[in-house]
């Protein structure tokens, strides 16, 4: 399928990304200041593993957010499932 | 550009939106049954919705020029009670024959139950008796990944199941690409906040290709945008796509998926 050229992707996306990055930045700013700590709360280490995933290479980077903020699946579920009975 | 929006509540949705949508150029929607934000106190008034979106519901479209279809189902959310869900199944195989209902759903799974998951295989077994499309909802934000592929495993693991005619919708980043490999149709939920924008599902369609992809507003009556397959075309547009490969994604892919079903007639 065509693909534009990166420079163009860029530009067209530049303001885009910053405005995300800036709002990002502000949201974890006001958790900041916010009273009491949520400091164990995994949603955090989620946040923070997504950053490092975004700062990594690609490709991937959305689908692998995505995963980072989904719940195992065990492949074996069927081995504990009971059909209910109404 | 003309187009089908093969997933959307009509019956969350005011008429002022039905005129804006023609506006736009949609020309069919298909609405699946779905969970109206309550849960209902019996299976009765389950019937009156099954007869909202047979008997009412194409009524008003048809007041704005576009033709409605729908879905026969009981959704995830009011499945886990499976006494309660076989009540409204029996109601299900007589909605079949009506003349707007081109299939099962949306059926599936929320918080991946073995309540919910008995319920399912009860609608799938139904679907599949009846010769019917089956539509699915997977499940929301952290049970997607999970509940997509324990959908993909029941499937998988029955024999009677054409893939061809099985649509599996929400469907993000990190679930279409197996989606996909296994033969069956993708729906992409154009949502704010909870499941893919218009510029997400332009990428997908760039990564993936196409084929077996279907775009959908799934607008409701929660925070949604029943315009936001147009705002797929002009994210593609933007990117300097073919105005064929925008058409095949919102037309001609839902006429392919959808005439599937003997009750489907394609527009114009």
């Amino acid at each position: 399928m065509k693909t534009a050229p990166a420079s163009e992707v860029l530009d067209r996306d530049f303001l885009e990304i910053r405005a995300r990055l800036i709002d990002l930045g502000a949201m974890l700013d006001r958790l900041d200041r916010a009273t009491g700590s949520v400091a164990d709360d995994p949603r955090l280490r989620h946040i923070a593993e997504s950053l490092e995933v975004l700062a990594g290479e690609g490709p991937g980077r959305a689908a692998r957010v995505q995963e980072l903020f989904s719940l195992p699946y065990d492949p074996d579920w069927r081995s504990r499932f009971q059909e209910v009975q109404p | 550009m003309n187009f089908i929006d093969p997933h959307i509540h009509i019956a969350s949705r005011p008429t002022d939106d039905l005129q804006r949508m023609a506006q736009m150029g949609c020309v069919a929607v298909a609405e699946p049954a779905f969970w109206m934000g309550y849960d209902r106190s019996g299976s009765n008034s389950f019937f009156d919705y099954f007869r909202q979106l047979t008997e009412w519901e194409p009524k008003r479209t048809a007041n704005y020029g576009f033709r409605h279809y729908c879905w026969m189902g009981l959704n995830a959310k009011e499945a886990d009670d499976v006494g309660f869900a076989r009540e409204v199944i029996a109601l299900i195989p007589e909605m079949l024959e009506r003349p707007n209902v081109v299939g099962v759903g949306e059926i599936g799974l929320h918080k991946c139950t073995d309540g919910e998951v008995t319920t399912l295989l009860a609608l799938i077994d139904l679907a599949l008796k009846h010769r019917q499309l089956m539509l699915f909802h997977t499940p929301h934000l952290e049970d997607k990944l999970k509940g997509t592929r324990m959908i993909l495993d029941i499937l998988g693991g029955d024999d009677r199941v054409d893939p061809a005619r099985v649509c599996v919708d929400h469907c993000e980043e990190h679930t279409i690409g197996r989606v996909l490999d296994q033969g069956y149709w993708a729906g992409i939920t154009l949502y704010p906040t909870t499941k893919a924008t218009p510029e997400r599902a332009a990428d997908m369609v760039e990564i993936h290709g196409p084929e077996r992809i279907l775009v959908n507003s799934s607008a409701d009556w929660g925070p949604s945008d029943p315009l936001s397959v147009p705002n797929f075309i002009l994210a593609m547009r933007r990117r300097g796509h073919d105005e064929a490969l925008i058409r095949q994604v919102v037309y001609d892919n839902p006429i392919a998926w959808l005439r599937q079903s003997e009750h489907f007639e394609p527009p114009g």
